[in-house]
């Protein structure tokens, strides 16, 4: 299946884009999605394990991303 | 209770006149602002940028929680985005309550919930025409989710 990634601030920099398409195995994990994103071009410039948030709720690395989620690697937050 | 993300200046005491109730005795304003300097560089703006569905439901959750655990109704938080200059306002919470110290502790809680959760990123402008994403992690373990999460 393949998932729609979404990336912001530093992150969407250093891939180039706001959000990827990325290839993922049917019991695809979050870890899975970072290990991905990882191999991009930019990929490189990532934190080794970036904070993700599937549905918009923050998620653990063993949580499975389904077709259809809404999957969101999230930089280090700075509101306020 | 009430949050919103924006795109328009803030209006701190229309935040005061919402959050206004015969039964609180004590109301808080707390009004985030652009700083002229950050960590020792001069600072010119900030573009301010968002998750924007997940920001809005932190934010409420947020607000959620700091009426639940402080027992009043009438938090009221609104979040800019967008490019602000010196001295704009790009958070404002408002908070009243019967007595004063939950009202203090309660417009504390959200800005620091905030600031640990809602998918919200600034990109300073420096006065020597670079500008840089700001991370409040440098330094810090990477890819921490956050605690209670």
């Amino acid at each position: 299946m393949t998932v729609t990634v979404l990336l912001f601030a530093s992150y969407a920099d250093a891939l180039g884009a706001s959000s990827v398409e990325l290839p993922l195995p049917a019991s695809g994990t979050v870890r899975d999605v970072v290990s991905a994103l990882a191999r991009l071009p930019g990929g490189e410039r990532l934190p080794p394990a970036p904070l993700v948030a599937v549905n918009q709720v923050y998620a653990s690395y063993d949580g499975l991303v389904g077709a259809g989620d809404e999957v969101a690697v999230i930089p280090p937050v700075a509101g306020g | 209770m009430r949050t919103a993300i924006v795109e328009r200046p803030l209006e701190p005491a229309a935040l005061l006149r919402e959050v206004a109730s015969h039964g609180s005795g004590a109301t808080v304003l707390f009004v985030g602002t652009v700083r002229e300097v950050n960590d020792g560089r001069a600072v010119s703006g900030i573009d301010y940028s968002a998750y924007t569905g997940m920001a809005a439901r932190e934010l409420d959750a947020i607000a959620g929680e700091a009426a639940e655990r402080f027992g009043t109704p009438y938090v009221v938080v609104e979040h800019r985005l967008g490019t602000l200059g010196l001295g704009e306002a790009s958070v404002a919470i408002a908070v009243s309550h019967p007595r004063r110290a939950p009202a203090m502790d309660a417009a504390r809680f959200v800005i620091e919930e905030l600031k640990r959760r809602v998918p919200i990123w600034k990109r300073e402008h420096y006065a020597d025409g670079t500008r840089e994403w700001v991370d409040p992690t440098a330094g810090a373990a990477p890819g921490v989710v956050p605690a209670g999460r």
